[in-house]
Formats: C-alpha cells, structure tokens, sequence
C-alpha cells in the first residue's frame, strides 16, 4: 500500500500552492515575543500597514507564549534561512538569540529591535515605548488627581524586565523629583498575574489605610489592583491608574474605576518598526531609537478616534 | 450463538512479543522514512533555501530536544501507558542542574547527573503511583506535569537561570566536535546528542530485557504477569526511563539556550506523543520503533521548518502541521488494519 508517500506529496503541493508568490519585493521577517496575545496583535496590524504602503513583503510570527525561547530562535533561524532584506525583532531572551543575530549581521542584514528589542547593541534601531516617560506622566497625572500630595503605592509585574524596571523607576523618579510632598509607601511585584497583583494590592491598602492612589504598570498588574479597590469597597476613595489595555482595563475606566491608564501604542511599534527596517535596507540613516509614544487614555477620551485602534481588547 | 470465549490475547507468545509487532512496525517506518525523503524533496523544490546547510543545521537543532522527549515516551506508550510530565519534568531537570552549576557553584558533571536524576527519579514517583497504587498513567503523569512545573517555579525563584558565568555548559551543546576534524562541518555537538540517545535507546529497547519486558506489558500486561514477570519493578522501570529521557532534554535545552528556563514546557509533550506516534509506535500499546520515532520527530520539524521557509502565515501553519499530523496516523491505523487480517 504505497498511498501514503503519494498522500503526503499531493499535501505538499497543495501547500506549495498556497506558498508560492512572486517575490520581487523585499522581505522582511517580524518576529515578536508572542502571537495570541492582542498586544501583538495591534502590532501585526502596524507592521502589516507599513508593509502596504512601502510595498515590502513580511511575515508576522511569534511563538505561542512568551517563555518558548527556543521556539523564537527556530523561527529566527528559519527567517535568517530565507535571506531577508532585514528582520524585525524582539527578543525573549537576548542572550539566546545574539549567535543568530551575529550571523545576520555577518550576511549584512539590519536589525531592527521592537518593544522591548535586543539587549545588544546588534540592533541599527529599536522602536519601542519610553517607558520611563510614560510611567512618568503617569506620576504628574497621579499627582493631579490626588492634590499633588499624600501616599500612593505601585504594583509592578517583575523587576527583572526592561519594562517592569523603567516603568517602575519612571513613576517613583517622577514623583521624587517633581513631587516632593507625595511619598511612595511600597513597591510589589506580581508578575503581572490579576490574582496575585488582587492579593497584593489588597494587602497594601489594608497595610496603609490613608493610601491614596496605586498605579498599576501593566494590565494584570492595573487590574488586580482595581479587584481589591472593589472587593475592599473603596472605589471613589483610591485613585487607581493603569497602563496598556485589553478589555477589562477599558471597562474598568468607562465605570470610573479606573481613574484613566497609559496606553502603548502598538500598531506604531510594529509601523516603525518595519518603516526603520525598510530605510535601513536603503542605506537611509534611521535613529538608534525609535520613541513610539504612549497615550494618556480616561472617561472623556477613551472611545476617541485616535485612541481606538491603540486600545485593543 | 457461540459460548463467550476469553479475549485473546495479542500477542500470544508472552517471552518475545516484539517479533510480530516488529514486522509491521518495519513497514511503517520505511513507509514514514519515504514520506520524509518526500517532504525534503518538496520543499527543496519549492524553495531554494531550505536544502542550505545553516537551515539543515537548524532543523537538526530544532529536532534534538524534541527527538529526545520521544524517545523516552516511546517506551512508556510501547508499555501501554503514557506520560503528558515529559514537557515540564524537562525544565524541573533543567532547573536543577542550573541551580547546581550556577547558584551552588558545584562542577559541571555533577549538575548534570544532578538533572538527569531529577528526570529519573520524576519517572520512577510516576512509575510507582502508576504501578503500585494502580492509578491511570493520564491522571498521574498529569498530576506529575503540574507538580514539575510548579516545583520548577520554585526552584528557580520564577525566572530563568543563566549559565553565562559558566560559559563550558554552553560549549557542551553548541561547540562542534565535528568541525574538529571536519573544518567545514559545522554541526553542533547537540545534534550529536540526539544520535546517541537514540543509539542507546534502540539498544534498550531491542536488545535488553528491559526492551523485552517493555514490548510484553504493552501487548499483554496480565499474561506477562501471569508468567511469573515482576511486572511492577519494570512498568517502574520503563516510566523511569523517560523520565531519564526528560531530563537528558532538559539538559540538552539549557545547554542550548545557555540558560534554564522553568516556564516553559508545556505542550512539549504532546509535540513528543505526536513524533512517537507519526513514527508507527501505537497508542495501544505492543508496538513501535526506536527508528520509527526519530523519522516521526524530523517529519515534524521538517515540515513545521518548510512550511516557514516558504513564509505560510503562522495560524495556517497549526493548521497545516495538525492535519499532517492526524492523516499520517490514520494511515498508519489504516495500514496496520490491512497488514493484520488473517
């Protein structure tokens, strides 16, 4: 029965069929932390965008979550195979990944990092937030709520990351700095997990009664930290602000639970990204760093136009 | 109508059971053997930059660490269990061996049993929940998955564990043997590994009596036992022996990736079944080949690399791989079914 061998060449063109174009333009690989998650998703959105209107091929992968490091380095290795005019990408374990972005490098091939990119200095640019500045304004705006003076606390997803450092350090510098009659009573980590982050928080309130306001720097973070406002009733009495979205976050500031978060931009992350990759293959010049921004977001503005397609569910 | 007669057994000569269950097994893997060359012919037609050799070398790479998980699994499905800890027993070793070489500062052997005991002794608490308190294999090696990972959490102070003050570890895997004496071959050390491994289990699993008795509980668990063979000690024995196997990959991982990362793992098991069962081993029990196994592994590699190469979107990749996957073991059942009638 010599079906099978037949079955599996016939499957093959198929999917041959399904691969095969034209490929006179350049192509470049985007090769994120994550593919399910939405945050990557809105970043698709961008980088297939820029891919449109520069008239570049690209691919949009990820694995399936964010701790298959050696997933990322197949796809990476998978990428660097189909000799790209460049690569985007962002790293889940820079150390891991520099063999492999030598070699790209080696075959000239730019770089580009992306959120939180590449620890190294492999990368020609990196588009990501300033984190430190958006946690920042989110310090000034914390202040504003609460009449620029009395305790606040801040709920972190880890110390160990990029973004868990600079948002950390970009909120309680800020309010160091310009806001001296504010202190900040406590720090904790929850990796970002909603029950863990609800059970801190919880804690935190519970430990500093006159606490007044708890930024949450990401959204499980932001999250957990409006569960415990609600489940130990003070709603109206603590200022919670949040950072990126997702839906539980939107809902929370159209109820007013939240008084308003941070929101990244992704689609611009994954825009100037590919724009960075498609001026470094030119041999334009592009800026080491790429700031894509951040989008203060409340009640009055959250379904504007302009913050829509930021705000992903 | 005829009187009820007892169900006979499978295989009824109980002391080499792997005769018939060999024959088959053989055909199906050099029908699996075809369909890989197949699929390597495709591809390559279908783009020139698969058959580079960076690319093969990276389908190697991206073989090793799965290529080892099923070999160990493949024991326990020829034993008529199933193991679903694999995935997360594999960062639990990892995790171990890293906490040994970096934290505890201990020579780099030493980590490395360390591991692989981890693997072993994770199998062994299966193989007698299994064996001794009777539980179903898919319950316990559940159970065993979430302990694992959770323990690896704990272990591990929930973030990865990097070898970099240690950078010979990384050496291990990644250094290349085989450049030595062949200055153009770059192959690294850890495609090696797999080779071994194989080699190792294949002798297992062929030529020991741990082979023997693997085949024997798989085709007919109260017959082996009824001949008087200790059937407790070796079902331990062979849910040991993936654990073992696990942890090897474990190793192997860390190696690789130059540091031990505890979250990861889950779905790695089923990725194994699923190379086990493409390469003829069947989920019945009784039957499957170490060879088999390893061709179900590069079919999967190679056509999750393909399809990359020729740049399918993600979504419709899963979508590709789980149709491959389903129809090549509906074949197999199909062809197993023709081959048996009488």
């Amino acid at each position: 029965m010599k079906t099978r061998p037949i079955l599996w060449i016939v499957a093959m063109f198929a999917v041959l069929f399904a691969g095969r174009t034209a490929h006179a333009e350049p192509y470049i690989p985007v090769i994120s932390k994550g593919f399910q998650h939405q945050f990557w998703q809105a970043v698709k959105l961008g980088a297939e965008k820029a891919a449109r209107e520069l008239k570049v091929r690209i691919t949009f992968e990820g694995p399936e979550n964010e701790s298959q490091v050696d997933k990322q380095l197949e796809m990476l290795q998978a990428a660097l195979a189909k000799k790209p005019q460049a690569i985007c990408f962002a790293a889940l374990d820079s150390k891991a990944a520099i063999p492999l972005l030598k070699k790209a490098q080696a075959a000239k091939i730019p770089v580009v990092g992306f959120d939180s990119g590449v620890d190294s200095d492999i990368p020609v640019a990196t588009a990501a937030t300033d984190n430190v500045a958006a946690a920042g304004f989110a310090a000034d705006k914390m202040a504003e709520l609460i009449g620029d003076q009395g305790e606040v606390a801040v709920v972190v997803h880890d110390q160990t990351s990029r973004t868990g450092i600079d948002r950390r350090d970009g909120f309680v510098n800020r309010i160091k700095t310009k806001h001296p009659r504010i202190t900040v009573v406590d720090v904790q980590y929850g990796g970002g997990d909603h029950l863990k982050s609800t059970d801190l928080a919880k804690a935190m309130l519970q430990a500093h009664p006159g606490l007044k306001g708890i930024f949450g720097a990401n959204e499980g973070s932001a999250i957990g930290v409006v569960n415990a406002v609600k489940e130990l009733k003070k709603q109206g009495k603590v200022v919670v602000i949040g950072y990126d979205a997702g839906k539980l976050q939107k809902d929370a500031v159209r109820s007013g639970l939240m008084a308003g978060a941070i929101s990244q931009d992704p689609v611009g992350i994954g825009y100037k990204c590919v724009e960075a990759a498609v001026k470094a293959t030119k041999g334009e010049p592009v800026s080491k760093t790429i700031d894509t921004g951040y989008k203060w977001y409340d009640k009055t503005n959250i379904d504007s136009a302009d913050l829509k397609p930021l705000l992903y569910d | 109508m005829d009187p009820p007669t007892p169900p006979e057994p499978r295989e009824p000569e109980a002391p080499s059971p792997a005769r018939r269950g060999r024959g088959s097994s053989a055909v199906q893997t050099l029908l699996a053997f075809g369909a890989l060359i197949a699929m390597v012919v495709v591809f390559s037609i279908a783009s020139p930059n698969f058959l580079q050799f960076d690319n093969i070398v990276g389908i190697l790479l991206a073989t090793t660490v799965n290529g080892v998980l099923a070999l160990g699994v493949t024991f326990v499905i020829i034993a008529g269990g199933i193991d679903l800890s694999i995935g997360t027993v594999m960062s639990l070793s990892a995790v171990m061996a890293g906490i040994v070489i970096t934290s505890w500062q201990l020579p780099i052997p030493l980590g490395i049993a360390v591991g692989l005991a981890t693997g072993a002794a994770a199998g062994t608490v299966n193989g007698i929940v299994i064996a001794r308190l009777k539980l179903p294999p898919f319950i316990v090696t559940l159970g065993m998955l979430k302990v694992a990972s959770g323990l690896a959490l704990v272990v591990s102070g929930l973030r990865p564990i990097y070898f970099t003050d240690t950078p010979s570890f990384n050496e291990i895997a990644m250094g290349s043997i085989v450049a030595r004496l062949v200055p153009s071959l770059e192959i690294p050390n850890l495609v090696l590994f797999l080779l071994g491994a194989a080699l190792v289990a294949g002798f297992a699993l062929n030529r020991t009596i741990l082979g023997r008795y693997t085949f024997a509980l798989g085709s007919n668990e109260e017959a082996t036992r009824l001949s008087g063979v200790p059937v407790v000690g070796w079902k331990i024995a062979v849910y040991a022996v993936s654990g073992l196997f696990a942890g090897l990959a474990g190793l192997l991982m860390a190696a690789r990736l130059d540091s031990a990362q505890p979250s990861l793992g889950f779905g790695y098991e089923l990725e194994a079944i699923a190379a086990a069962v493409i390469g003829g081993t069947s989920l019945r029990g009784g039957e499957g080949t170490i060879l088999g196994t390893v061709i179900g592994a590069f079919l999967i590699s190679i056509l999750t690399n393909g399809l990359r190469i020729l740049s399918v979107s993600q979504e419709w990749q899963n979508v590709v791989i789980g149709v491959i996957v389903v129809v090549a073991v509906y074949l197999d059942i199909v062809l197993r079914r023709t081959q048996q009638r009488p």
